[in-house]
């Protein structure tokens, strides 16, 4: 018995040690930083420090350019995830369907996700700019045209960016949980006269429930990041509504505001951990009477 | 008989729909890479009269450019001009790929070996504790760099490293995704394959060295591949951590010639694109399975 306590004791102590290169690098990059982060969110200036408690943060929910940030991440947020889960579920089902050609498509709908965004901006500029292709295609139809990157449609054209990047790697997590639907389910439910679109609502739909909160939990996220593709189609400045949180932080950055940065970053942590929070318990709530 | 025959022809009709709406979306996907490579083979004057009024805008349109743009799938002549122009003229794109190199291959490399010592650590028992650290790591994976960049920059700046490739290079090493993809492949390795080698007297390292990553190729490679088109195509690190021209990957240093030299941007950015292609094309099934792993958070 004892002999066993000691292999167990053993054994624990080698597998922290596999684990230990990781996590000092883990601790000393991100971890114990950002306790730094937290102190310094909470004084008024790395050189007095004197500790003004939530003044910092009082100040960024005042600042404007902060609340602009906030507001355009928002919106982007909620445009973005809600036509990634729905485009990279739809590209699913048609990939989960008996159609000839499945893995050269694909191969086509995941192929954007390993191209750098530097090198199809381009493209976009091309199409989207006031002289672009897009413009002078909706002329043929009589619309006026439009100034897309500085416009309030703006956001939608680095949406259009970003769901042609990221589409591909959903679909991937969606199939993943579709060829999991179990098979007699369906054939039963066929032979019971169901139809595809009840078969799915029914059955299917039950079964990706944990995948889908995963999609959107990732979407979500990915939305928050959304920076690299204005920065390289518009620069430093772009359009209002084109500046995301990224963009606030980056200029903060600049000036070395350290409390102000760091009240910024200890908020948008906190939204994350919350929304982490919500998915898991939304899972837990709607995807139980699967799991058994 | 009747039902079945209707049933069929139903079915025959989704599929052909189905089928449509695939192609439809291929085409939208493949289009802009298929562009941008064929128009690299555009030579400078075919560029300029075809986009200038777009591209030429911010480095002054003059007056022969046509106003109108249309995009061309195929040039009128193929010339490799440009190709020239990028590998042997002009030193300084070169230097920024090569430092794109530099800044990603030792993080590929590095992060291999680190994630995958630690997702053996993490595989082989599990504890109260290890839990804890396990959750930690995903909530750090999921935290967008709006919050990672600055404890990033405080470290650096006390390790006096910020402005140099080590301020991008070390953070680099130690983000959570391949721990979390690895240790999940690991998890479905069958406990009797362990069992066996303990056994026959295999040590710890010999497990994990002889079974653990023999059986999880496809996870690393996939997450080789993550890895690599991750830090291939970083922006935000540069901007903050490495505000130094000289050192510049080309991933930021691309979008400042889009606007100067239109002709070689596009030689530039197919050059670019191609070695994530590349291993894209090579590794797409052990990518697939990688991502796969991710799947569920939790379990």
């Amino acid at each position: 018995m004892r002999k066993r306590n000691i292999k167990q004791v053993k054994e624990k102590t080698a597998s922290w040690l596999y684990i230990f290169p990781s996590l000092i690098g883990v601790l000393t990059f991100y971890v114990i930083p950002f306790g730094f982060v937290i102190y310094y969110s909470l004084i008024d200036n790395v050189i007095n420090k004197n500790f003004v408690g939530i003044e910092n943060f009082k100040n960024l929910f005042t600042n404007s350019a902060f609340l602009i940030a906030s507001k355009n991440t928002l919106s982007f947020s909620v445009i973005t995830v809600t036509l990634a889960v729905v485009l990279s579920l739809f590209l699913a089902i048609l990939l989960d369907s008996k159609i000839p050609g499945k893995s050269k498509f694909r191969t086509c709908f995941l192929s954007p996700m390993m191209v750098p965004t530097a090198s199809i901006i381009l493209i976009w500029q091309v199409i989207f700019s006031f002289n672009g292709s897009f413009n002078t295609f909706i002329e043929i139809f009589g619309l006026e045209p439009v100034d897309w990157m500085k416009s309030e449609y703006s956001q939608i054209v680095v949406a259009l960016l970003f769901l042609w990047k990221n589409l591909g790697y959903n679909m991937i997590l969606f199939m993943a949980a579709l060829s999991n639907v179990p098979k007699d389910q369906l054939e039963a439910a066929e032979v019971d006269g169901a139809g595809a679109v009840r078969r799915f609502f029914k059955i299917k739909l039950r079964y990706i429930s944990p995948s889908l909160f995963f999609v959107l939990l990732l979407s979500l996220i990915n939305s928050f990041k959304i920076f690299r593709e204005v920065y390289l189609l518009t620069g430093q400045w772009p359009y209002e509504t084109l500046y995301f949180l990224q963009h606030f932080m980056n200029n903060t950055f600049k000036n070395l505001d350290y409390p102000k940065l760091s009240a910024a970053a200890v908020i948008m942590s906190v939204v994350i951990v919350v929304i982490i929070g919500v998915i898991f318990i939304l899972e837990d709530k709607f995807g139980k009477d699967v799991e058994e | 008989m009747k039902r079945t025959s209707r049933i069929r022809f139903f079915r025959t009709l989704r599929l052909t729909l189905f089928f449509v709406w695939a192609l439809c979306f291929a085409v939208v996907f493949v289009t802009p890479t298929l562009l941008t490579f064929t128009n690299s083979f555009m030579s400078e004057t075919e560029l300029t009269s075809s986009y200038g009024a777009v591209l030429g805008n911010v480095a002054g349109g003059s007056s022969y450019m046509s106003q109108d743009v249309s995009l061309k799938l195929i040039p009128d002549m193929v010339s490799f001009k440009q190709y020239f122009t990028f590998l042997l003229q002009s030193p300084d794109y070169l230097l920024k790929f090569w430092n794109s190199v530099i800044l990603t291959l030792p993080i590929v490399l590095g992060q291999m070996i680190l994630a995958s010592l630690a997702s053996y650590g993490f595989y082989k028992c599990r504890g109260k504790v290890k839990n804890v650290v396990f959750f930690s790591y995903i909530i750090l994976m999921l935290m967008p760099y709006q919050v990672t960049l600055v404890p990033n920059f405080i470290v650096s700046e006390m390790l006096g490293i910020i402005n140099t490739r080590w301020a991008i290079i070390l953070p680099g090493l130690f983000t959570p995704l391949s721990v979390f993809i690895l240790t999940k492949s690991m998890r479905r390795i069958p406990q009797a394959a362990i069992d066996a080698a303990k056994l026959d007297g295999a040590g710890d390292f010999k497990i994990f060295s002889k079974i653990c990553l023999p059986m999880c190729k496809n996870a690393l490679y996939s997450v080789a591949i993550l890895t690599f088109i991750d830090n291939w195509n970083m922006v935000e690190q540069v901007l903050v951590l490495m505000d130094n021209t000289e050192t510049q990957p080309l991933s930021v240093f691309l979008s400042q010639i889009n606007t100067g030299e239109v002709g070689v941007a596009f030689a530039v950015a197919t050059v670019y694109m191609i070695p994530p292609i590349l291993l894209f094309l090579h590794g797409e099934e052990s990518l697939v399975e990688g991502i796969t792993y991710q799947g569920s958070v939790k379990g």
